[in-house]
């Protein structure tokens, strides 16, 4: 499984990074994080606020760091 | 009966009877002051940034700037001015923000309005606002925000800037915009975690702020400030501007200063145009911009944004005094 972490590398995307490793360590998941950085690969998801979260390739989450929960339940959702 | 009554009693109690402090001494009414309005300031921070963020989480730009493609001139700058005060925005995301405007065939001069409003109207500094000043000085306020970046953005927008934009912005493709499905317990969630972040953030900037502002209502001699920064001396506004632009400081922690400022007879123009300068315009910013802006295009943005700010300033100096605000 792969998550992606969109944002231009502020440390709203550092910490949402962390919070997805997290959640995928927690869950047990085999999942490796991606970050997203180039901001023409950002706006080809249709995303305008960041960080933003895309779990197989759709846009879970964007504009704010969701806390560990929210994540867990997003990737348990699939 | 105001609702922070049992602070001011309790800072009262604390300064002047516990710590034994003279009623009406410098030392005293200093510490009285920074005793009421730091848990005052904390409290209304929270729940601003909670009841904004909340509303707001309702419309993220993924959503509105399609009403920013609506109207050209004046209309579209309106909208553009009305969206930024209500669209959630952070500084960090001004890149993708710009891009996608500038993408779906949102106006330069729409897209100035919403940079200008956002930080400019910010809905927690309003509140704020509000809290300390009245609802007259708030209202007069938001009206003048709302003019700086209507107007501020029409001017831009008549300049033909669109040379001055880094080209590699003109070259990417948005995708249909995304904007995940939330529900009202993630709003407040997000709501809830927006105010630890921000509070977190700002709450020593809001001591230091309210301890200035502290020892400024002790110690500072009304005279002096009155003298230099009154309404008798027409450079005050100007000034105050200039110097609201590097200090970049949170909202939380300029408008306790700001208070003092006024009780000392500073002129109210130049208060609000350091507040707005302050709030508005800042290095950082600047510093985001300049990726998708050429250095030009800042320096208008910037040269504009003081001269409009500056004359909203004039504007509170003179209507203030005739609303008894």
């Amino acid at each position: 499984m792969v998550i992606k972490v969109l944002g231009s590398g502020c440390c709203n995307c550092d910490k949402l990074a962390d919070v997805a490793k997290r959640a995928a360590d927690e869950l047990g998941l085999d999942a490796t994080i991606e970050k997203v950085t180039d901001i023409a690969d950002i706006m080809a998801y249709g995303v305008m606020s960041t960080p933003a979260l895309v779990i197989g390739e759709e846009v879970r989450i964007a504009g704010r760091v969701p806390s560990l929960a929210e994540v867990k339940t997003v990737l348990a959702r699939g | 009966m105001d609702v922070f009554y049992p602070l001011e009693w309790l800072a009262g109690w604390l300064t002047f009877d516990l710590f034994g402090l003279e009623r009406g001494s410098r030392l005293g009414e200093a510490l009285a002051f920074f005793l009421y309005d730091v848990p005052k300031i904390l409290l209304l921070l929270v729940v601003a940034v909670f009841v904004v963020s909340f509303v707001r989480s309702y419309l993220p730009p993924e959503k509105t700037k399609k009403y920013l493609t609506r109207g050209r001139e004046w209309i579209g700058n309106v909208i553009g001015a009305a969206v930024g005060v209500v669209t959630p925005f952070c500084s960090c995301s001004a890149v993708p923000l710009f891009i996608g405007f500038v993408e779906s065939g949102v106006p330069l001069g729409v897209t100035f309005s919403f940079l200008i409003a956002s930080p400019l109207v910010d809905l927690v500094a309003l509140s704020l606002i509000t809290a300390l000043f009245g609802w007259k000085i708030a209202a007069m306020y938001f009206v003048s925000g709302l003019m700086v970046a209507i107007i501020g953005g029409f001017i831009l927008g008549r300049l033909n800037l669109e040379g001055e934009i880094e080209e590699y912005v003109w070259k990417i493709r948005m995708a249909e915009a995304a904007s995940p499905e939330m529900t009202r317990a993630d709003r407040a969630r997000g709501a809830w975690s927006e105010v630890r972040t921000i509070v977190g953030r700002v709450w020593l900037y809001v001591i230091i702020g309210i301890a200035i502002g502290g020892l400024m209502h002790g110690y500072v001699p009304a005279e002096v400030l009155s003298r230099w920064a009154g309404p008798g001396n027409p450079l005050a506004v100007p000034v105050a501007t200039a110097f609201g632009i590097p200090l970049y400081s949170s909202v939380a922690a300029v408008i306790p200063v700001a208070g003092v400022l006024v009780d000392k007879g500073v002129a109210i123009g130049a208060v609000i145009a350091l507040l707005m300068a302050t709030v508005g315009l800042s290095v950082p910013e600047f510093i985001i911009l300049r990726k998708v802006m050429k250095p030009r295009l800042i320096a208008i943005f910037v040269g504009i944004s003081f001269v409009t700010i500056t004359i909203t300033g004039y504007l509170f100096n003179w209507i203030a005094p005739a609303l008894g605000a």
